[in-house]
């Protein structure tokens, strides 16, 4: 337990590394070096900036000095929470990302569940009950939730609507509330908004999730033990319920450490679509304004949201399994 | 798995019945495999539907109508038309109404309405702009077309048109060539460097194999989609469309290919040991001949079927990408660039015929999973 946990968490800060120097290649992806850009862009605000304070920025920032020197200048000023300024706004990128970083959190938390919540029951009825209709209704909104992706699900659902309903059911606030503080009426707001881009996320993964654990469940009930359980004259559900569900959800829970990350990825294009306060829009706008330092720290904060999700994900999956528990992974 | 072992060994029955035994026995690995996917319905509807499919990507140019890149500003919007049938003695003959643009006496918004008092002949294999078949054979000729010269209002829009007034269905065509081409290319990108990473890591296993699993478990626990916006949007402005494409398709190959690595690694680490690869190196065959003629066609139809399904994968990354404005751009055309109108919820509502790609990416996305699933099960020759 303890060799897998330690395993886990060095793969863990590993892969935060990773994503730290992918996040400060993007910063510097843009022909000409940023200060360059930002001055040219603080000019056009009418902003006089001279020579000698944009010779102090390239200091600051270690500009004309190697890759390596000046990742590690910028290492240094993320890790203590300065992740430059955002040219657009022209504010501390902190500052911008506000709430959003947690309401992509929120978003992506609420989608796992959702995919659970609705796939483990289909997946088992799908299984006891093969080849009835259930079972094929069940198939057939798997594969369409694989094939349909995630951006059209959404455009769909505000297509509908828009036509049936006359209303806009993007957001995860209603208007009166969006530029409040939080209160217990925002959060009751903002649970009644958030359910349905939580759904239109959910769909793919509840497909997968549903295909593996029917799979699983249909070996195992086909297992001696499942017989001798029902000659001993155990409920139907129970029997069920009682062992050969608990085995199959082993590769279910397994799915967790992946479902994350495609979660987190596809919430980004479900908030655009539906214009949700994620990260997502915001990093679509500062991507095409060439604001990098907003979104290079945008990459690096959902990078390290995954990771450290996924690594949670490996802490539970240590407990359920008790063949990770025992012999160390 | 156990749920498929009843019907598939009567399955093996019935194709030693219908085949003979004989052949059974002396058939290959690959006609195995054939009769085997001949019996899964889905897998065959499958099939048809992405034959159809990939004779659009290859005649996409003779579908079309119109040329899909000219705008008619005027035609703006305009609803799909419907072709009409009559005789003409015995002659058949097709043609479509006329349209005029007229204004809601309400509304003053514009709108389309057939005009039946003027017929417009439609023509099979008409003269329409000139292109090159398969880029080399010059040609004029289209399916569908109307007397050439053109006039506005003598033209067929079969899925209407857009804002710009170019024909749908025409760029329809283009778009499915892109769309079902790329990918294709991403495959063949990620199967290459996944095989080799793979065979590699499986072949050699220790520490080479470590650092390759790590790595591969890296790149899938970062959250791909904002990782490739924010490549795609880096992507030069001024880069040409073949180039944007080539662009997209090795930032898309980029990650995908650890979905790949980790079957071949498991299939080199089971096939290792085998005896028949043993023989091979007694014989004293070269590394690189055991891995590409022993091990790798014993183990080609597995990965053909894993490649199969990540090409889904593929394709809704590009229509997402494309939708968003970072993947393809203008004036290179794909389902996700033709859904960028979609955007817009009030278009979406009043023009719901620019929906139609949406249509077509569904359908492909679900015949290669059926398809893949198909060869998946075919290519198991125990079941």
């Amino acid at each position: 337990m303890i060799a897998f946990i330690v395993n886990r968490l060095i793969l863990a800060l590993i892969t935060i590394w990773v994503v730290t120097v992918i996040s400060f290649a993007l910063i510097q992806l843009p022909p000409g070096d940023y200060i360059t850009s930002y001055v040219a862009q603080l000019m056009t605000q009418g902003e006089m900036v001279s020579d000698q304070e944009a010779e102090a920025l390239r200091e600051q920032y270690g500009l004309g000095s190697p890759f390596v020197v000046q990742y590690y200048k910028w290492l240094e000023k993320a890790a203590v929470g300065n992740f430059g300024i955002s040219m657009e706004y022209q504010r501390p990128v902190t500052e911008v990302i506000g709430d959003r970083l947690f309401l992509t959190a929120i978003l992506a938390l609420a989608a796992a569940l959702f995919t659970y919540a609705i796939a483990i029951p289909i997946g088992v009825i799908s299984a006891v009950k093969q080849y009835s209709v259930t079972d094929y209704v069940a198939t057939f909104l798997g594969f369409l939730g694989l094939a349909v992706p995630n951006f059209l699900l959404a455009l769909a659902l505000l297509y509908f609507g828009f036509v049936f309903f006359d209303a806009n059911i993007g957001g995860l606030f209603s208007a009166e509330y969006a530029s409040q503080s939080y209160s217990i009426g925002k959060v009751i707001n903002l649970l009644s908004h958030l359910w349905l881009p939580a759904l239109v996320l959910s769909i793919a993964g509840t497909a997968q999730v549903i295909r593996v654990l029917r799979a699983n469940m249909l070996d195992e009930l086909r297992r001696p033990y499942v017989v001798t359980a029902r000659a001993k004259g155990l409920g139907e559900w129970r029997v069920v319920l009682k062992y050969p569900l608990r085995v199959a959800l082993n590769p279910v829970v397994s799915t967790l450490g992946y479902l994350l990350p495609t979660l987190v990825s596809g919430s980004i294009i479900v908030s655009i679509v539906m214009s949700l306060p994620t990260l997502g829009p915001l990093l679509l706008r500062a991507l095409i304004a060439q604001d990098m330092f907003l979104s290079g720290t945008i990459v690096l904060m959902i990078g390290i949201m995954t990771v450290i999700g996924t690594f949670i994900s490996d802490l539970l999956l240590a407990w359920v399994d008790p063949r990770i528990r025992m012999e160390g992974g | 798995m156990a749920e498929n072992n009843v019907p598939e060994q009567e399955n093996v029955l019935e194709e030693i019945t219908s085949q003979g035994t004989d052949q059974i026995y002396s058939a290959s690995q690959w006609q195995l495999m054939w009769w085997r996917l001949k019996k899964h319905k889905l897998a065959m509807i499958a099939s048809v539907t992405l034959a159809i499919l990939y004779f659009i990507v290859i005649f996409a140019d003779f579908l079309a109508v119109a040329e899909p890149k000219t705008s008619e500003a005027k035609r703006g919007e305009m609803p799909p038309q419907g072709i009409h049938l009559t005789f003409d003695g015995i002659n058949p003959k097709l043609y479509v109404y006329g349209t005029k643009g007229v204004r809601d006496p309400a509304t003053f918004k514009k709108m389309f309405v057939a005009d039946d008092t003027t017929q417009v002949p439609v023509k099979l294999f008409a003269k329409g702009y000139r292109y090159k078949i398969l880029g080399v054979l010059p040609s004029d000729r289209h399916l569908l077309g109307v007397n050439a010269p053109m006039k506005a209002e003598e033209a067929i829009y079969l899925l209407g048109t857009d804002v710009q007034g170019r024909d749908v269905w025409s760029r329809l065509m283009l778009a499915t060539r892109i769309s079902m081409t790329i990918g294709l290319l991403s495959v063949s990108l990620s199967l290459f460097l996944g095989v080799l990473l793979g065979g590699v890591s499986g072949y050699y296993g220790g520490l080479i194999d470590l650092v390759i699993q790590r790595i591969i478990e890296i790149l899938r626990s970062i959250p791909t989609i904002p990782l490739w916006m924010a490549i795609a949007a880096s992507v030069p402005q001024d880069w040409s469309i073949i180039r944007v494409y080539f662009a997209i398709t090795i930032i898309i190959a980029m990650f995908e290919w650890t979905r790949l690595a980790r079957e071949v690694r498991g299939r080199f680490l089971s096939l290792r040991d085998e005896d028949f690869v043993t023989a091979a190196a007694l014989l004293g065959a070269s590394k690189i001949r055991i891995i590409f003629r022993h091990m790798v066609p014993s183990f080609m139809s597995h990965i053909i079927a894993s490649s199969t399904l990540m090409i889904p994968f593929i394709i809704i990354s590009e229509t997402s990408l494309s939708f968003l404005g970072l993947g393809l751009r203008p004036p290179a055309i794909s389902w996700g660039v033709m859904l960028q109108a979609a955007q817009n919820l009030q278009t979406m509502a009043l023009t719901p015929w620019q929906l139609i790609p949406a249509a077509f990416v569904v359908v492909a996305v679900l015949a290669f999973n059926f398809l893949g699933d198909g060869l998946r099960d075919a290519a198991d020759p125990y079941g």
